[in-house]
């Protein structure tokens, strides 16, 4: 076997999510169908359309178990869910810390943990108004690290002492996916042996004000907010937007065997591109061919037939984009509806998570297939008519699959811009 | 003020950055706040900061520039109290 064909396995996971914190609580969530869809008053006094989001809860409260003062009050949310999803990753994959004071790097191991939007709630917070006020020189030492873009991964690798490649991606809502394509990737070719992998979006109300301005945000279901992100649905009317982080140990296959790690699956294939704006893209909507060819990319580097995929972990935020994104999977899978795998929406939980919501997802995907369970997609009883012909594919409870094999996941973001995973149950 | 509770607050404003904080227990007007304690360097904006909110003073880049020790601060605030 040579170097590029090295085997990829996740050893490690690490949450933060609207509906749950830590790798057990999530897999739990996802199985009860539990909603981390909340009112949130202060999107209301702001004058949001859309009053409900996904934000987790807790985690004010367990900081200074994970987090030094000093490294605190040089952190946002984002920073701080990236950190503690790290944190609870690498100590899920039985790895360890070497001391901040004199200990080891591990030049083996990086990071590729994304964001899409990143601290721009530091910036109006914090930054603009001193420097508007005429006092640059009371904005302190730590505005940098928490402004640039690299902000989250940075502080990731401080905290773990890694010496391999360690970045911020950012592709919009296709982020996270594509970091664990891009990290799966680097330690096939041989240039690491683990990295962490995924992404991370802060809870703030200047993040998603932009997106409430362009009517993309649901709006009409402020007053029942677990029925709100509504993918599939007749009735979806737009995302509802969510935060937190989602990150995944990979790591060779020598080196999971190696020290006797718990394989929680394989990943088998990814692939990303962008569909140049053209044949139907745009800024703000996939071109169809591009979405078909990085699907195929995918399952082609895995070495599978399509009739092998089990489960499809879609975008599927709950826009007008669902029906087409459905379409795309099934031309390029070559399978007609009834023969399609099952199909599921994470977002209908926990929302459009944007940067973090692919790494969010592949995490779902991974406990799926290491638990055996396919979680329901939430609020589609009404599918959307243009989906009628699936709907005995559409999962709407969980479902318990002990055989389950493989789950594709894929993430499609503004720009044009694709992404898409295969797992599957591990096989040594 | 007296010296001793300059030195305390001192003490008070840096605790936060020590990344050494088994040094606070034999810490002295002597120890130096980068090599002894472990606070990062690029914190000392931070500190400076603490120091002029806390004591209602103006501390000018120079003379931020040459406190090294914990006396060094001390000794700048008390002079600037008085």
């Amino acid at each position: 076997m040579s170097e590029r064909d090295r085997r990829v396995v996740v050893t490690g996971l690490g949450v933060v999510a609207p509906n749950a914190h830590g790798a057990a609580s999530f897999a739990g969530a996802l199985r009860e169908g539990k909603s981390g869809i909340r009112f949130q008053p202060h999107l209301a006094e702001a004058g949001f359309a859309c009053c409900v989001g996904g934000i987790p809860e807790g985690i004010e409260a367990l900081e200074a178990s994970y987090l030094s003062d000093e490294e605190r009050m040089a952190m946002n949310r984002n920073m701080v869910y990236a950190a503690i999803a790290a944190l609870d990753a690498w100590s899920d994959a039985g790895l360890t810390r070497s001391s901040a004071e004199g200990g080891d790097v591990d030049w083996g191991a990086g990071a590729i943990v994304g964001t899409g939007i990143g601290g721009i709630d530091t910036v109006v917070e914090k930054l603009a108004p001193k420097v508007d006020a005429g006092k640059v020189g009371r904005l302190g030492s730590t505005m940098v690290e928490q402004i640039m873009s690299s902000g989250n991964s940075a502080r990731i690798a401080g905290l773990l002492g890694l010496g391999n490649q360690v970045t911020t991606n950012s592709s919009a809502c296709n982020t996270g996916t594509e970091a664990v394509v891009d990290a799966f990737l680097r330690i096939r070719e041989g240039r690491a042996e683990r990295m962490l992998a995924g992404g991370s979006e802060g809870s703030s109300k200047y993040i998603w004000a932009g997106f409430d301005a362009m009517k993309v945000l649901e709006r009409r279901h402020n007053d029942r907010p677990t029925e709100a992100s509504r993918p599939m649905s007749a009735t979806a009317g737009g995302f509802v937007p969510g935060s937190g982080a989602g990150l995944l140990v990979l790591e060779s296959l020598a080196s999971a065997e190696a020290r006797g790690a718990r394989i929680y699956a394989e990943v088998l294939g990814g692939y990303t591109n962008c569909g140049g704006h053209r044949m139907g893209g745009s800024m703000t909507a996939p071109n169809p061919s591009g979405v078909r060819r990085c699907i195929q990319g995918a399952v082609a580097m895995a070495g599978i037939a399509p009739e092998a995929i089990d489960a499809i972990n879609g975008h599927l935020t709950a826009t007008f984009a669902d029906p087409h994104e459905i379409a795309s999977w099934s031309a390029a899978l070559g399978l007609p509806p009834a023969k399609m795998p099952l199909l599921h929406s994470t977002k209908s939980l926990i929302g459009h998570a944007l940067g973090a919501a692919g790494g969010l997802e592949c995490v779902a995907s991974v406990l799926e297939i290491f638990h055996g369970f396919v979680h329901g997609s939430l609020n589609c009883e009404d599918l959307h008519p243009d989906l009628t012909a699936y709907a005995d594919r559409i999962v709407h409870r969980t479902v318990e699959r002990p055989d389950l094999q493989v789950v594709a996941k894929a993430s499609f973001g503004f720009g044009d811009v694709n992404g898409c995973v295969i797992f599957r149950k591990f096989q040594s | 003020m007296e010296q001793q509770q300059v030195f305390d607050k001192v003490i008070a404003i840096l605790k936060p950055f020590v990344k050494a904080p088994e040094a606070l227990a034999t810490v002295s007007m002597g120890s130096f706040i980068v090599k002894d304690l472990k606070v990062n360097s690029a914190r000392l904006v931070d500190v400076v900061l603490e120091i002029e909110d806390t004591f209602g003073i103006a501390v000018a880049d120079a003379d931020a520039d040459k406190v090294k020790t914990v006396g060094d601060a001390v000794n700048l605030i008390v002079k600037s109290k008085s």
